[in-house]
């Protein structure tokens, strides 16, 4: 059993670690970790409204996380596969006696922490709240756990739909509509639509597959162990069929 | 030692490769010739296990590429075509990168790294980006990644293609040197260098093999006596044949 998991997972350090390099040796770590928390500062303090709540927590940053993973994310991992077959190098790859799933993790992991970057680079926020207030720093620590989960799950759809459709700008676009509808199952606009054509349970059903939903727990410092369940499982299914379309290119 | 046995594929409607069969000893360098689209990337991809053959089985030293991929695969050095690499990457950190992916013991793998560089000769460029190579040495450092593991089966496709004179003899000679150790299929459409580089030439036509000789006999089947003859003598028939 351990032979065949390693076997499986053969590759994962070699991939995580060129997948690293492959962020930070090009401007693209960069750009996105700048652009990133500009939007994020921007969304924060001007939409989020940060010094008129009169609170001193986090929640008018952890409120836009949601939204703004689902247009970063995808394009942090557009790459993780299309780039591969653009450049022929997936003939390279699958040419190496590795596991598929070693390589899908190491990519996965390898953009997770460069979003874990992004998240570490908000810091000052809480810091900032802790001059200003006294916040509730466990319930803080707890939304920042429960985002960089959330982070994977949006992760897992880019990286997935990368290596099934070959192109890193129709990746993009397909992930972001995927991230749309799991994100916005959860706005009240979107439910309160449902609610009225399908009924309220039906409503109710969507909204628990909303990352929003699953979120909510965490923003106001509540460890849902559902919520964390969630995030895994479904970064898990969408590692899986990752998986499932990376190998596709054995079959030509 | 490297044996090919009925190897088939096809792409939708379309038979890329017909039943290809051939076994190629230690020591011995097999050109495999024929047209653009005959079929000969397409055998070669499913020998490196990274095209799934429709049937047939291919044996690198001995392990099956369908049964034991794995095992197959870490015997064997490819190239592919074009010799697809990771621009962002300097060629020694691209030869870590396999070094570290084909799990070369760790104590080996610096050694590994710096005798290929000297070996594939590319030292000069090892503090430049992929991306920023010419061609040639584009070449080079694939062929650098093939041979890391030091592998006794070696598939080179296209190794010569678009290189300068120059170039091409440099690779030539580095698979002149390695011949005597190793099994080695070589594709090329260049015929003037088939016989200065192979013992044996393997002509393949729309997926079937038409020809399994050395070059001086695969020659002496033209009027003329010309490889380049035979090649056009033998692929035209099969195409008369089949039209």
């Amino acid at each position: 059993m351990s032979g065949l998991l390693t076997r499986q997972f053969s590759g994962f350090t070699a991939t995580y670690r060129r997948e690293i390099g492959a962020y930070f040796a090009t401007p693209m770590a960069y750009v996105f970790l700048a652009v990133f928390l500009l939007a994020l500062g921007i969304f924060t303090w001007e939409a989020g409204r940060f010094f008129d709540t009169g609170v001193a927590d986090l929640q008018p940053f952890f409120m836009w996380h949601p939204w703004l993973y689902m247009i970063f994310l995808p394009a942090l991992a557009m790459r993780l596969w299309a780039d591969e077959q653009a450049s022929g190098t997936d003939e390279l790859l699958l040419s190496l006696p590795l596991g598929i799933p070693g390589l899908v993790l190491g990519k996965l992991f390898a953009a997770w922490t460069v979003a874990a970057v992004g998240l570490f680079l908000t810091l000052p926020m809480w810091v900032s709240v802790n001059f200003l207030g006294n916040p509730d720093n466990t319930a803080i620590a707890l939304a920042y756990f429960v985002s960089l989960l959330m982070a994977g799950a949006y992760l897992s759809i880019g990286a997935a739909i990368s290596a099934l459709t070959g192109s890193q700008v129709t990746a993009f676009v397909i992930s972001v509509v995927i991230a749309f509808l799991f994100t916005a199952a959860g706005w009240p606009l979107v439910l309160s639509g449902v609610q009225t054509v399908f009924g309220a349970g039906f409503a109710d059903l969507i909204a628990r597959f909303s990352f929003i939903t699953q979120f909510e727990g965490a923003q106001r410092g509540v460890l849902e162990l559902r919520a964390v369940s969630y995030f895994l499982g479904f970064t898990a299914t969408f590692a899986f069929l990752n998986c499932l379309w990376a190998s596709r290119h054995r079959l030509g | 030692m490297l044996e090919v046995r009925a190897l088939e594929k096809s792409y939708g409607s379309k038979q890329a490769v017909r039943g290809v069969s051939f076994t190629v000893e230690k020591g011995t360098v097999l050109g495999f010739l024929g047209p653009n689209g005959a079929g000969k990337s397409t055998t070669m991809r499913m020998i490196a296990g990274v095209l799934e053959p429709d049937s047939g089985d291919a044996l690198i030293d001995g392990k099956s590429i369908i049964a034991d991929r794995r095992a197959a695969q870490a015997a064997l050095g490819y190239l592919p075509e074009g010799a697809p690499l990771y621009d962002d990457m300097t060629p020694p950190e691209f030869l870590r990168f396999l070094a570290e992916a084909r799990a070369l013991p760790r104590k080996m793998r610096a050694e590994a790294v710096d005798r290929t560089i000297a070996d594939a000769r590319i030292s000069a460029v090892c503090h430049q980006r992929i991306g920023d190579l010419s061609k040639g040495y584009r070449r080079r450092v694939g062929l650098a990644g093939a041979i890391l593991h030091d592998p006794p089966v070696l598939v080179l496709d296209e190794p010569t293609d678009g290189l300068d004179p120059n170039q091409k003899r440099a690779v030539r000679a580095l698979i002149a040197r390695m011949a005597p150790t190793k099994t080695i299929i070589i594709s090329t459409h260049t015929l003037t260098e088939v016989p200065a580089m192979c013992h044996r030439a393997v002509l393949i036509n729309r997926g079937l093999v038409i020809a399994d000789d050395t070059p001086a006999g695969l020659a002496r089947r033209s009027e003329d006596g010309t490889l380049d003859s035979a090649f056009t003598r033998l692929t035209d028939q099969v195409e008369d044949e089949t039209l």
